[in-house]
């Protein structure tokens, strides 16, 4: 059974099985507007929470997106490079950013529940 | 969010009921986008007809029997050839040729001129016009309006269906239809359309008709800012500066041949000496190659990675398909076929010269 995190940067993780995935809310897509590019991680590539993990470019800025936790890349998702507007039509679907290998899950513990971040965007 | 200093548009409350998001620029609280989102916004604008509240932007009049030569000494404008209602787009430049702000100057009668003029340098160019009318017979009035500009094929019809007739009025041309009324066709999208300089009541009762026309959307300035790129035409503070000469800028089309070798205009002097070494730099189209933007602000390196200019605009075009740019590259590399690159984040993107504009210009000529 998967549980979802939120990070009050408008990030959400999917964990399961000691594998997060990782994506930006609803909330932030729209905050972006209309995503152009988005440039995705090495698999193999060693994480600290706070480290730029994926940088999102939409038309008019580029914003980073930061590894809510520490952990290792295992996937990015391909699909972004030919339709990255996949994070606005989908933000907690297809439009996923990444997976990475949680290294430290007591991490988790510091993140919110869904209930917490519905009250932290109002 | 934007600063509580930020100066409010007359017309917020309509921004704000058709869902902006607001944002500064240029010490103004401006709709940056609305719910549509900046790419739906650019592809109506060049498919039917955007709805922009300029009235950040400043228009001045400048009256009196030295209008004509006020303009031409602070201007590389020969304004007293003017034909009444044509229009011009000029600069003020200082000793050093470089540009202040850049304008559009229409002769409304023998001896009056509208000024049109950037938000962010309005109160410089004020101070400036004010400093030169002392030596000219002439006054400078700084006109409170509401300003409108509405852009793409379908904004003639549009603005015909809501009683206003264009008439034969052509692209850089403008004219007072009403009292304290001025309307020109011109823009800053690279399409046909108007600019309307009204007072706030009267814009009012206008917008009522215009939005109630299905063709017509309110664009924010996220989309302005991806137009007016994709057109090839330059922000001043970015592309432009006090810095910046017109022909480093690539803007000489702008100053008649004449005015060139004899004109008298502050800067003349200046660049005439820049024309006759040539500029260092020039700008130039940018074109980066595969999917990834690239911005204000990044360098721009040779083949052998010495340093080669910098990109002064650059996002993504949506009718283009690709992201585009213009910059500042050293004058040997400013041809087509230059092999440059791009810094964005430690790597260096490749990036082809381009010519400008990145989508046709539509403007209605005759």
């Amino acid at each position: 059974m998967a549980t979802t995190y939120f990070t009050d940067d408008h990030e959400w993780l999917r964990v399961e099985g000691g594998i997060a995935t990782v994506g930006i809310t609803d909330y932030a897509q729209e905050q972006l507007g209309d995503l152009v590019f988005v440039e995705l991680p090495e698999a193999g590539r060693k994480l600290a929470k706070g480290d730029v993990a994926v940088v999102v470019e939409s038309v008019k800025a580029a914003s980073d997106v930061y590894a809510p936790i520490d952990g290792e890349i295992v996937e990015s998702n391909g699909a972004l490079a030919s339709d990255p507007a996949l994070v606005n039509s989908a933000a907690t679907g297809d439009g996923w950013l990444w997976k990475m290998k949680l290294s430290d899950e007591s991490q988790l513990a510091g993140l919110l529940d869904e209930a917490g971040y519905k009250a932290l965007i109002g | 969010m934007t600063g509580t200093d930020a100066k409010k548009l007359p017309l917020e409350d309509l921004h704000s009921a058709a869902g902006a998001r607001f944002g500064a620029f240029a010490g103004w609280s401006m709709p940056l986008t609305y719910p549509a989102g900046v790419m739906a916004e650019h592809l109506h604008t060049r498919d039917h007809a955007g709805l922009f509240d300029i009235s950040h932007m400043q228009l001045f009049e400048v009256a009196g029997p030295g209008a004509a030569a006020l303009l031409a000494k602070a201007c590389p404008l020969d304004a007293a050839a003017l034909a009444e209602r044509q229009s011009k787009y000029t600069f003020f430049l200082n000793e050093q040729a470089g540009i202040i702000d850049d304008l559009i100057v229409t002769r409304l009668e023998a001896e009056r001129f509208m000024v049109v003029a950037n938000a962010g340098n309005a109160t410089v160019d004020e101070a400036h016009l004010r400093a030169l009318a002392k030596d000219f017979d002439c006054t400078v009035t700084a006109l409170d309006r509401v300003f409108l500009a509405i852009q793409g094929p379908e904004a003639e019809a549009a603005l015909k269906q809501a009683s206003i007739e264009t008439g034969d009025l052509l692209f850089m041309h403008g004219f007072e239809p009403k009292k304290d009324w001025f309307m020109s066709r011109s823009g800053y999208t690279g399409e046909d359309g108007f600019e309307i300089g009204l007072p706030e009541t009267d814009a009012r009762k206008l917008l009522e008709t215009l939005l109630a026309d299905e063709r017509v959307k309110w664009i924010g300035l996220a989309a302005r800012d991806s137009l007016r790129l994709e057109a090839g035409l330059c922000l001043h503070g970015q592309d432009i500066t006090p810095d910046i000469d017109p022909a480093s800028a690539a803007l000489m089309w702008a100053i008649s041949k004449d005015l060139r070798t004899n004109g008298q205009f502050i800067g003349s002097d200046a660049l005439r000496a820049i024309l006759a070494k040539g500029p260092t730099e020039k700008r130039v189209g940018l074109k980066p190659q595969g999917r990834q933007p690239v911005r204000a602000g990044a360098s721009l390196f040779d083949e052998a990675g010495n340093p080669a200019g910098r990109v002064t605009s650059g996002g993504f075009g949506p009718s283009a398909g690709s992201p585009v740019a213009m910059g500042y590259v050293s004058a040997p590399l400013a041809s087509s076929g230059s092999k440059i690159f791009a810094d964005v984040r430690g790597t260096k993107i490749p990036v082809d010269i381009s010519s400008l504009p990145f989508t046709p210009h539509r403007y209605r000529k005759g």
